[in-house]
Order: structure tokens, then sequence, then C-alpha cells
């Protein structure tokens, strides 16, 4: 292979892991633009939308088959299921708090994170859980780059997501309630729009994308665990970040960048794949210290 | 008793008698009985439980260093430091790699790992502590992971099995070996973290912090420096968390990457929102709780955590202020 | 001059809130800043206390330049402010929150307070005293112990005047002291205003709506309107300026109680 097709290949894996965090990161961003709440739950509902879509898969499977179209239907399931479980954690646990000082909202969300995780911690008593599908490693060559379908088929449906997002938010009623809300809450409840809607739309959809993200990742990588979206959390954080968090087009392109950026970065000779994760949460830090408004961020009016 | 004239002072201790009775030992005296007891007990302890309930108590003496190190950074500060057993980290494996890896006296190494940790928390707070509150909850887990992912990868700190045959201490000819050994180590730690972050709260730098906390605006035009103010808490925090790395490390003989997860620090942080952000005593309290709770849930090994995890969240929101009462109505 | 603004300009997104202004307290003098509603009168004192940065000009203070200073460095030097709705810590004692003013003029740190050094308690008594003697100052002694937040709302006023003399500056901001003050309180703050500039001789710079104390008080007043000042003088002089006039006729409210 010459270093044009290692580059090649880099970049499909980029894109592939890019996919996964600009799902999960817009989650982020929405609930950050709608509450200005940092999510920490977010990452576990990935998780839960890798188990919902395996459950959603066995029930599925016997007359749909293990195949794209099974594998649809149960992401299909998992979004509305973990969609429902967003609405509910925003109503049980997050509601309450928002006159709260932030300190005690940061650690509720916390708090549901850590009992997603152990729940699921319980009820696989840690192990992984074999994701199966009738998949297979077919897929086609360009000159010396190898593309599996599973791939294409993965980038695609997160494409496709994310321009029906865009398109909810900037076309419809719901989307355009959902921007106004997170530019100001009060005005939009003197104007009318039911906030507490938005809101749990917001939730939603947010949680929902995470699912998709899950099963998808679940049914590409082959096994699924309790800890599995602590990571991605972290990182679909970071690449919300880099974009510019409370953007929608900047959690697509940033989690497209860390994607891209992780996918090269580990083939930089000195770092390595064991240092990965180490080269991402530096990245994280240096984007909050240096650009904490991220690439398409709007700043805050400077003050002090 | 009906047309006695109602008195307006709000010292009179009000409230159930709970609070009432934790009310009483506001006065000095009582208290100073009260802090006897308590020496009393620590002394007395060992000698009249088993082994392995002293293992178990040295566990939640260390675990009251850690909490009321992290008070310090949450309770008083109100900074969410998502990452704090890294300092843990930092401190035992400093110790470790001085004394088992160049021979260097426990005693002289100590003051290594206070400053590693110093330094530590000066390099990830300085920048940070001017973010967001959320954003430095974030940088501090991913400050957590990026130490335990190093101590995980590099050599000098034994890899993925960590550092093992950490020599164990002597102080003037008397080897600290035995577990009441460390007991007694513990329970002096313990205490002088405790008289510590009591005059730490009663001076001046723990009314900044508090200020701070409840108007940053208000603070600064009072002329207090809030990025000066938080950093304090921070590497005050952090030399706590080392301190019980230190002894950590010594006590156990042997440590791995994994002694300072994520999971560690949540657990740190689940007995100080618990026991009551800021309450000396509740945190304290918490800390036992987090120790002592599982040994009592042992069958249920799985679902422990799941338990913690529901129990924060159920004090999040229906008693944020933890489970100790407050002072005053 | 004890305070000195040169050219200050300060917008913000395009919208400009100061204009070139040239503003100066003489020291020992009680002075008033007065405008119709939003010509930029707290924006000034946030400029001179740190809290903005103009985009343009020179702020000196007893002749230092403050202009890139914090907000605490400014109170440092001498400057100490009120903020228009009142700012305590709620939830602290009245003496915990004058005991703030103090931070500035103390300097134990961490290892100090662990060790309970002498120096140490030497100055944490020093903060209770000049702290307990500010509320006295201000006519609170006794109230000590309560919480700020179950004040009455003039009785708040002065606590957060009283942490400001905490911090002994030179000069004293108040924004709009007497909002929310009934007259018997508007006389006593008269009162206070003059004893702080008196019996501690500091300078004394307010912004108020309430005309009747502004004369009655100040020696001095400057007129702001949309972000110039219009005019400067003794109290008659401005009362019968004719821009002033028209600078609070332009804007028909209730203000125009001369």
């Amino acid at each position: 292979m010459t270093w044009y097709d290692s580059f090649l290949q880099q970049l499909v894996d980029g894109l592939v892991l890019g996919s996964f965090y600009a799902l999960v990161a817009l989650g982020y961003t929405m609930v950050f633009g709608v509450i200005k709440l940092l999510n920490f739950a977010h990452g576990d509902l990935y998780m839960t939308g890798a188990f919902a879509g395996f459950g959603g898969l066995s029930l599925v499977s016997g007359f749909l088959g293990a195949g794209w179209l099974g594998i649809f239907v149960a992401m299909l399931l998992a979004m509305l299921a973990v969609g429902c479980l967003g609405v509910v954690i925003e109503r049980v646990a997050y509601h309450p708090m928002l006159a709260a000082p932030r300190l005690s909202i940061l650690i509720t969300a916390l708090a549901v994170s850590l009992v997603l995780q152990n729940a699921a911690l319980s009820l696989t008593g840690g192990q992984y859980t074999a994701f199966r599908t009738d998949l297979g490693f077919g897929g086609f060559n360009l000159g010396n780059l190898f593309l599996s379908y599973n791939q294409i088929v993965l980038v695609a449906t997160a494409a496709v997501l994310m321009i029906a997002l865009e398109l909810f938010v900037s076309r419809t009623l719901y989307g355009r309630a959902m921007r106004a809300v997170s530019i100001d809450k009060d005005m939009c409840r003197m104007m009318g729009i039911n906030v507490s809607a938005v809101i749990a739309v917001t939730f939603f959809i947010g949680s929902g994308l995470a699912a998709a993200a899950g099963t998808m990742a679940g049914a590409y990588y082959g096994s699924i665990w309790y800890f599995m979206g602590f990571l991605i959390g972290l990182k679909a954080f970071t690449a919300a970040v880099i974009g510019g968090i409370g953007s929608i087009t900047g959690a697509m392109l940033g989690g497209l960048i860390l994607g891209l950026l992780e996918s090269f970065g580990t083939h930089i000779p000195f770092i390595g794949s064991e240092w990965k994760d180490v080269f991402t949460f530096s990245i994280l830090i240096l984007v909050l210290v240096f650009k904490p408004t991220g690439l398409l961020g709007k700043s805050e009016v400077e003050r002090m | 008793m009906a047309n006695r004239t109602p008195t307006l002072r709000e010292d009179i201790p009000r409230g159930n008698v709970f609070q009432r009775f934790y009310a009483s030992f506001e006065s000095p005296g009582r208290r100073r009985a009260l802090h006897a007891l308590i020496v009393a007990l620590l002394i007395v302890t060992p000698w009249i439980s088993s082994q392995y309930v002293t293992v178990i108590l040295t566990n939640a003496l260390l675990y009251v260093v850690l909490c009321l190190g992290l008070n310090v950074v949450v309770g008083y500060a109100g900074l969410l430091d998502l990452g704090y057993a890294a300092f843990f980290a930092v401190g035992a494996y400093t110790v470790g790699i001085l004394t088992q890896q160049f021979g260097i006296n426990f005693w002289a190494a100590i003051p290594f790992a206070l400053l590693a940790a110093a330094i530590a928390g000066v390099i990830i707070g300085g920048p940070t502590l001017r973010l967001r509150s959320d954003y430095l909850a974030i940088v501090t887990l991913g400050f957590g992971e990026i130490v335990r992912f190093t101590a995980r990868n590099l050599e000098i700190t034994g890899g993925a099995s960590g550092l093992s045959h950490i020599p164990e201490p002597s102080l003037f000819g008397w080897q600290i070996d035995s577990s009441i050994d460390f007991y007694y180590v513990f329970a002096l730690l313990a205490v002088l973290a405790y008289i510590a972050s009591q005059r730490l709260f009663d001076s001046r730098l723990g009314r900044a912090w508090l200020y701070v906390r409840h108007d940053e605006d208000a603070a600064e035009a009072m002329g207090i420096n809030r990025v000066a103010t938080k950093l304090a808490a921070y590497v005050i925090g952090a030399i706590f968390g080392a301190i019980g790395g230190i002894f950590f490390s010594v006590n156990l003989g042997a440590i791995s990457p994994e002694s300072f997860s994520f999971q560690q620090s949540v657990l740190i942080l689940l007995a100080v929102v618990l026991g009551g952000m800021g309450k000396i005593p509740g945190v304290i309290l918490g800390a036992f709780i987090v120790v002592l709770g599982p040994e009592l849930l042992r069958d249920f090994d799985t679902l422990r955590l799941l338990i913690f995890a529901v129990l924060l969240l159920l004090i999040m929101l229906f008693r944020p202020s933890g489970i100790w009462p407050e002072k005053r109505s | 001059m004890l305070l000195q603004l040169n050219q200050v300009s300060l917008s913000f997104a395009g919208n400009t809130v100061l204009h070139d202004v040239d503003f100066g307290v003489e020291p020992g003098r009680i002075q008033s800043l007065i405008g119709p509603n939003g010509a930029g009168k707290t924006s000034m004192f946030n400029v001179i206390t740190g809290f903005y940065r103009p985009q343009r000009g020179e702020i000196t203070f007893d002749g230092e330049r403050i202009v890139k200073r914090k907000p605490h460095s400014v109170t440092q030097l001498g400057i100490a402010r009120t903020f228009q709705n009142v700012r305590l810590f709620r939830e602290m004692s009245v003496l915990e929150n004058v005991m703030a003013g103090q931070h500035c003029r103390s300097r134990a740190g961490a290892l100090a307070a662990v060790l309970r050094l002498p120096s140490q308690r030497a100055e944490e008594r020093k903060i209770l005293e000049v702290s307990l003697e500010c509320l006295d100052f201000v006519g609170l002694m006794g109230q000590q112990d309560r919480l700020a937040t179950n004040l009455a709302y003039g009785h708040q006023r002065r606590v957060e005047i009283a942490r400001a003399l905490a911090t002994e500056p030179k000069l004293l901001l108040l924004d709009e002291p007497a909002a929310g003050l009934n007259s018997g309180e508007k006389q006593a703050l008269i009162e206070l205003i003059r004893r702080i500039r008196d019996e501690r001789g500091v300078s004394v710079l307010l912004i108020e709506h309430d005309m009747s104390l502004v004369m009655n008080v100040s020696e001095r007043i400057s007129v702001l309107d949309h972000g110039s000042l219009i005019t400067e003088g003794a109290p008659q002089a401005v009362q019968n300026d004719p821009r002033v006039i028209e600078a609070y006729l332009g804007q028909d409210d209730e203000e125009l109680a001369l």
C-alpha cells in the first residue's frame, strides 16, 4: 500500500467513526441549546439505545431477518423507546432542577448517567453482549482501498438522519420554535410557545439520534456492554465543543473532524493507538481553554 | 405558656428533634466533649474489633480525608470536579515510583508528591477555572482519564498491572506494617484533615470561597480575585487527595491504574453530596456510608453501584443539601 | 483629580453605550451622575470598576491607569461600589457580608489559616473589628448575625454600603442608593452619605433618579445622555440648563421631578 492508499483508508475509518460521534454530539448540542444543560447522561442513552436496538432486533429478526432491513426496523424501535426515555428523564430529573443552582443540576445529570450505566451493569452482569447480525463482510475494492457495504450504509444512514434533522429544524414549526427557545425562553413563553413541549421534543430527537448511533454501532462492531456510552459520550461532547456547542451544523462538523483527527492521529508514529484517548481529551481541553465557542458557536458578550 | 411573647431571635434552634440535637453541639463545651469522645472511640476501636473491621474502618478514614478534600472544591468553592481521583493517583504514584524504583525514603518522597499534586492542580486549574462550570466538570473528567491512561501506558508506572512491593515506611524505628498501625496513621490523617478543613472554612479564604460561589460579580467588586480564589480551592483539594494517595500506596503496598478510575471520583463525590456539600460532619458521615454501605450490601454485588446511583439521584431531587441537617432553618 | 476618565468609549456589538466621555471626580467631593434611563450611567460605573473594558480611552485613579485592571484589583486600589439591585450574599449573615469587604485589606493564606498563626489570628480580629465598626457606622449594630436576605430592603442597602466601606475605599460609587426607600430612609441616606465623606474622608459618586436627593446632597452634578456627557456643574446651574431639561423632556417619563 502506498501512503496515498493508507491515507484513503484512514479517511474512510475517520468518516465512520465521525458519523457516530456526530449523531451523539447532536443530542448534546440540542439539549444544551434549549436548557443550557450539559447532559452527562447522553452517552448512556447511546448505550441504552444499543441495548434497545439489540432487543428490537431479537423481536423482529424472526420475520424480517437480521440483515439491514431488520436492523433498520430495530433502530427505529430503539429510537422511539430511547426518545421516550429521554423525555421521561427530562420531566423527572431535570425539569424540577432548572431553577436550582448549576452545580445541583450537573450532579443530577451525573446521577442519571450512573443510574442508566449501573442498571445496564446489573442486568448484564458487566459482560459483553454479542450483537449478532447477518451483515457479513462484503464490500468492494477501489484500487487498493477496501470499502465494506456496512460502512457505506452506516455513513449514508447517518447522513440521512442529519439531513432530516437539519430540515426539521430549519423548515418546520417545531424546529423554528426550538431555535427560538434556545435564544430566549421567557420571550417564547410570552409569545405563546409551549416551551415545555419544545424541550420535550428536543430531548426526544436528541435521545433518538443517540439510540440510532448506538444500534448501528452495536451492529457494526458486533458487541455491546454497559460502559460503551462513557467514552463516546465524552468524545461526542468534545465533538460538540469543537463545532461550537449549541450549533447543530457545528455538531456534525465537529463529529467528523474528531473522527478524522482520531483516525489520522493514531497513525502519527509517536502517538500510537494506546494514546488515542489521551489525544482526544487533550484536544477537548485545548479547545475548551483556547476556543470555548468552537468553530461555529456564537460568543457571549465579553465581560471583565 | 400561652401568653408568652414570641421572640424574634434567630439563633434559637428550631426544627425537629434531630436538628435541635445537632444544634446543641454548637456550644463550645459540648463540642469539646464530643470531640474528646470521638478521639477516644478512634483510639479504642481497633482493640475491640476484628482485623476485618479495622481494615474496613481504615478505608473509611482514607475516604474521610479524600472527601474532606473534595468538599473544599465542591462544597466550599462550588466547582464540580469529576476527576478528583487523579490527584489521589498523583500522590500514590509519585511516592510509589520514588520509593520503589529510586529507593528514596518514604518521608523524603512526601514533599515531592505534594508538590506534584499542587503543580498538577495549577496546570489543570489555571486555564480552566475561568470556564463555565459545566465545562470545568468535563475538563476535570478528561484530566482524570488522561492521568489514568498515562499511568497505564507508561513503563515507569508499571503499565496496566501497576506498581507492587512498595516498601512499608518506618518512623523512628517503628515499622508501620500491621493493619492496626495503618489504622492509626489514617485516623491521625482524618483528624488532621478535619481540623484543617474546619480552620480553612473559618478563615478569610474560606469565606472568599463562599462569596465567589454565591455571587462572582459581587465578590469581585469586593476585591476578591475569583480565579485565584477558585485555584486555591482546587490546589488545596489536590493536596488533600495526594495525602490520601501517598498513604494509600504504602498501606496496600501496590497500586494500579484501576484504583483511580472515574468510578473512584464519582464515589468520593457521592459521599460529599450524600452527607451534605460544605458541611464537614455531613461529609464525614457520607464517607463512612460510602465505605460501610457496600460491606452491608455484600450480597447484592452488582446491584451495589446501582443502589448508590439511585440514592444519589434521589438525594439530588429531594434533599439536595444532603442528609446532614441544616444549622438554621 | 481623584478619578479621571479621558475620551472613554464603550460599545456592545456595534451599539455605542458611552461616547468619548471626559469625566472627573475631585477628592473629597460628593458628586452625582444623572441622566435619563439608558443613558449609560451604570455602564460608566462598570467601566470604572473594571467590569466592562472600554474600546477606547484612558481612566486614571489616584495616579494609576486602571483601564485594563480586573474589578478586584480596582477595588484593591480604593474604588468600592454598590449595585443597582442589591447584590448581597443572601444566604450569609450580615456580618459575613461586611467581612467580604475586608478581604482585599488582608492577606493570610491557606497555610496560615490551617496553622492558626498568630498573625492570622490578629488579622481575623482586625477584620472582625473593622466590619463591626462599618456596621455600626451605617446604624446596623445588633443585626450582624441575621441572614442578609431576612433584612428589610432599606437595611439591605445599608449592609451593601457597609460592605463597600469595609474595603477602605477612597472613592465610593453608589448605584441608585435611594431606589425603593421611603422618605424617612432617604433623609437618613443623605445624612449617611455626608458622614461618609465628612467622617471617613471618602469621596462619593452616586447615580440617582431622585432629584430632590441629588440636589440636596451633591456638590457637583454631571449629566449623561445617550452615552455622552452633556453638561456638568453646580446643582443650581445644572437644574436650569436647557440641555438637561431637553434631555429629560425628550424622554417624557416621570423623572422630571426637578
